[in-house]
């Protein structure tokens, strides 16, 4: 097993050198120029030429290029010009924020998604499957920035039932120490119940924002794995020797069904990580997403680089993790490097 | 000087709602940490503490003004709707306590009694220290510090421990006010050595992160993006101690949560939000919304000179009577901005900027000029706009685009990114562009020199020369410097009435800078950077 997952990390190596290659590469083919822009509104050709010194932008693209992977290999992504910190700590910082969101989100959607396709799957036609087909062509057919608008305006502005959209806590509560960087665990660490429930109340819209967005692909594959599974022979032998309906379905059925379900997930929440940027938009959530947008549109290298390779590192991860969850699930599927 | 705030225009679904009136819920504690509290939301937060960094952004501006003093700053006079405006003449001591002005020098004497946030005196070497930084390090402070002909640490004298004398290069008018301005803010000079570097003398990097000044503030929390956390400084002697103790500053992008959070009651105070929002929110009455004019700034159509056909005065004629004025006014501002157009035929040109040209929407009499110019069939052209401001110039530009169709001038819009922008504006090659050029100090002359005057700073984008034009802004400036007033009124009006004439650029109107707050919050006033000073508000 440790073997198979060295190997898969090594494979892994080419292609993390061809995005650390192709993100260099582009980010430098974008217009604007930085040095311009950093220099102010007011600032003379001199000034500008000053900056660029400063920031190293004059020298050949090769010899920037050198100069950032060496400082890649000893950990450092440089600093952002915008915010003006080392893009590492940023991306550790931002990183908590985006994976928690997204996680809960992406449980949320579970709870709600999967028993929605099963049930869907076992009585096609019926009021449930209706139900099933309606949520999922409005959840993929709602932008995610209205949703979350909606449910701010609801919710917040209306009813006055969520606190406002400042990001991951109430003003005047202070984080807790960082443990894991997610404020529901760390805030259970520091026995802060307060700021527990500030943050969960925190969570609520923009999750459930993420969820109604993931739901449809979720429960779309979940019923139809379901449906196919139900069908086949095995289903058949089971019910025909008298086990129970939800022996059937729960041990048979849905085991079978699972493996398409999970390659979803992991393509829902690569998907969530990254394009959760409206909706850290809406909640004001110092997330990754906003981060590398606002870099961007400012011309600033460093952490767009930082993010689409921290973005690279999480797929070959996650890829690793739902090649081995295949292997538990399903034991005829064996790592093969 | 800089451009104005952004103003990024996402309407957000809150728009047109009213809000039950149902109070945030509060813990008592909490509620105590409230009223000293001033929760700031805004679009945008600092990208450095320290306005003498590389590439501060507007924000940082804000931090600096807040958390540094300076040598001196202005009265307020009463402007604008009762509003406190900042007094463009007068000086008030900050953490001088007299100012004494020779004919080549000034002197000023320091209090005593002012200490740094980490409790040591404030002495002639920080100040002197200081000003040498903010004329050596290069980039935005030292072009401003040259605004005022202070470009060498020679010129900056430690006479005694508490005793500072600054000696004039030339006379300049501009001087004593650009001493006046955020960057000339005065930094501990120990504490900041101490942290410096080889490669980074002026310990840039130090005060980056971390406020080290003797300001009425200092930012004790700082999230880049996410929130700046603000505490008084309770030993301020530079004037009367502030009566927020905490001010919490949060980014919140969404425009619309941003206005829903001002209407719930949840944020003290806000700007950058849609005109049509704060013209919503004025006319509904629940929040106290502020609207002044840009000092010394204007919104323009731009036109570059050098090449055909805005080479021809009848063309740049022509298109400023082709204008769709009161249409921008109504559409894209809501009516929030000072039109610089219209002024009766016969209304004498005044010493004062910015004021209205004569030109308004007349579509007979620019067809005219155009046919004058041998345009007759119009002609094609593209016309270019900063996307981070793209809320007001988006539809301006497209009322434009329809307006000049009408004189068969088909005309192409060119987006341009914000990180582009100056770039841009730099090459000079867009030959119709809009913009707007705002100075920190509020001289005519000042905007002259930079926007018309010959030398073709970035700043003149209609790259415009003029012998004559050069001699009556020169002559202004001099005629200021010498207190020739019968010679400066003249030089005025004279650079005035020729760029009307010459119109290179077409005034369109005078911006407002917009704040909302809460009925509860007093002590606004309005600086020429445009951005919040927290040490005359106050709550409740």
């Amino acid at each position: 097993m440790l073997t198979l997952i060295g190997k898969r990390l090594l494979f892994a190596i080419p292609s993390l050198i061809g995005v650390v290659i192709v993100t260099f590469l582009l980010t430098r083919a974008l217009p604007g120029d930085p040095a311009a822009y950093f220099a102010g509104p007011a600032a003379t050709k001199e000034a500008v030429d000053q900056i660029r010194k400063k920031l190293g932008f004059d020298k050949p693209l090769i010899e920037q290029f050198v100069r950032y992977t060496s400082d890649l290999a000893h950990g450092d992504l440089g600093t952002s010009l915008t915010t003006g910190q080392p893009v590492a700590a940023e991306l550790r910082n931002r990183l908590p924020a985006s994976a928690e969101l997204t996680l809960l989100g992406l449980v949320v959607s579970i709870v709600i998604a999967i028993p929605l396709g099963v049930l869907a799957a076992t009585r096609p036609g019926s009021w449930i499957d209706h139900l099933c087909r309606v949520t999922t062509t409005a959840g993929v057919s709602l932008p995610v920035f209205f949703t979350g608008l909606v449910l701010v305006y609801v919710f917040y502005f209306r009813l006055g039932w969520a606190p406002a959209p400042l990001g991951r806590l109430d003003v005047f509560y202070s984080a807790p120490p960082t443990v894991t960087g997610f404020y529901l665990i760390d805030t259970l660490i520091a026995r802060d119940f307060e700021a527990f429930r500030s943050a969960f109340s925190q969570l609520i819209l923009p999750a459930v924002t993420l969820a109604i967005f993931s739901l449809a692909p979720i429960a779309r594959m979940t019923r139809a794995s379901m449906l196919a599974v139900l069908a086949s022979d095995f289903v058949r032998t089971a019910r025909a020797s008298g086990l129970s309906p939800g022996k059937v379905i729960v041990t048979y059925a849905f085991r079978n069904a699972m493996l398409p379900v999970i390659t979803t997930l992991s393509m829902v929440f690569s998907f969530l990580l990254g394009a959760n940027v409206l909706v850290e938009k809406v909640f004001a959530w110092p997330g990754i997403g906003s981060y590398a947008v606002e870099a961007l549109i400012a011309s600033d290298f460093a952490p767009v680089q930082g993010f689409v390779l921290t973005m690279a590192v999480m797929y070959v991860l996650l890829n690793l993790l739902i090649d081995i969850l295949y292997g538990v699930i399903d034991p005829r599927v064996r790592l093969e490097g | 000087m800089k451009r104005r705030d952004f103003l990024k225009s996402v309407s957000g679904l809150a728009a047109g709602a009213l809000a039950p009136t149902a109070p945030a819920i509060w813990s008592p504690a909490k509620a105590d940490a409230r009223s000293e509290t001033l929760l700031i939301v805004s679009e945008g937060g600092p990208n450095n503490l320290d306005i003498h960094g590389v590439g501060t952004n507007v924000p940082g501006y804000e931090v600096s003004w807040n958390c540094y003093d300076r040598l001196i700053s202005h009265e307020m006079k009463s402007g604008p709707g009762g509003v406190p405006y900042y007094d463009r003449d007068k000086f008030k001591p900050e953490l001088a306590e007299d100012m004494k002005i020779d004919d080549m020098s000034v002197t000023f004497k320091l209090r005593k009694n002012a200490k740094f946030h980490d409790g040591t005196p404030v002495t002639a070497k920080d100040v002197k220290w200081s000003l040498d930084r903010a004329v050596s390090v290069g980039g935005f402070p030292t072009f401003q510090m040259s605004a005022g002909s202070l470009t060498k640490p020679e010129q900056f004298v430690v006479v005694d421990d508490h005793t500072v004398r600054v000696d004039f290069l030339t006379k300049d008018k501009l001087t004593i006010p650009d001493l006046a301005v955020i960057v000339p803010c005065v930094v501990n000079s120990e504490l900041v050595k101490k942290n410096a570097s080889e490669k980074d003398p002026w310990g840039l990097e130090f005060t980056k992160q971390q406020t080290a000044g003797s300001g009425a503030y200092k930012v004790t929390k700082w999230t880049a993006g996410t929130e700046v956390v603000m505490e008084r400084n309770d030993d301020w002697v530079s004037g009367p101690l502030p009566k927020i103790k905490r001010v919490i500053w949060r980014m919140v992008p969404q425009a619309g949560n941003r206005r829903a959070l001002l209407e719930r009651g949840d944020a003290d105070i806000s700007y950058e939000l849609p005109f049509k929002d704060f013209q919503e929110m004025k006319a509904n009455g629940k929040l106290n919304v502020v609207s002044l004019p840009f000092s010394n700034g204007i919104q323009y159509i731009g036109m570059n000179v050098t090449k055909p056909p805005f080479d021809n005065p009848k063309v740049r004629q022509a298109m400023a009577y082709a204008m769709p004025y009161q249409k921008i006014m109504d559409a894209v501002l809501f009516g929030l901005a000072n039109p610089m157009f219209g002024a009766a035929k016969d209304k004498p040109t005044e010493v004062a900027w910015p004021q209205p040209t004569k030109y308004f929407t007349d579509m007979e009499k620019a067809k005219a000029l155009l046919t004058e110019a041998g345009y007759a069939n119009g002609f094609e052209t593209t016309i270019s706009f900063d996307l981070n401001f793209a809320g007001v110039n988006e539809p301006l530009c497209v009322l434009v685009q329809e307006s000049l169709a009408q004189l068969g001038i088909k005309t192409t819009i060119n987006k341009v990114p914000g990180a582009n922008w100056r770039t841009e504006l730099t090459k000079k090659e867009m030959p119709l562009f809009t913009n707007v050029f705002s100075g920190w100090l509020d001289y005519p002359e000042y905007f002259f020199y930079w926007c018309y005057h010959g030398n073709n700073s970035i700043f003149n984008t209609m790259s415009y020369k003029s012998g004559e034009m050069d001699k009556l802004i020169d002559g202004a400036r001099i005629a200021a410097a010498n207190g020739d007033t019968a010679a400066y009124d003249a030089d005025v009006k004279g650079f005035v009435d020729l760029a009307y004439a010459d119109i290179p650029r077409i005034p369109l109107y005078q911006p407002f800078v917009n704040v909302a707050m809460q009925k509860n919050i007093s002590g606004y006033e309005y600086w020429f950077h445009r951005r919040l000073d927290y040490r005359a508000m106050a709550k409740g």
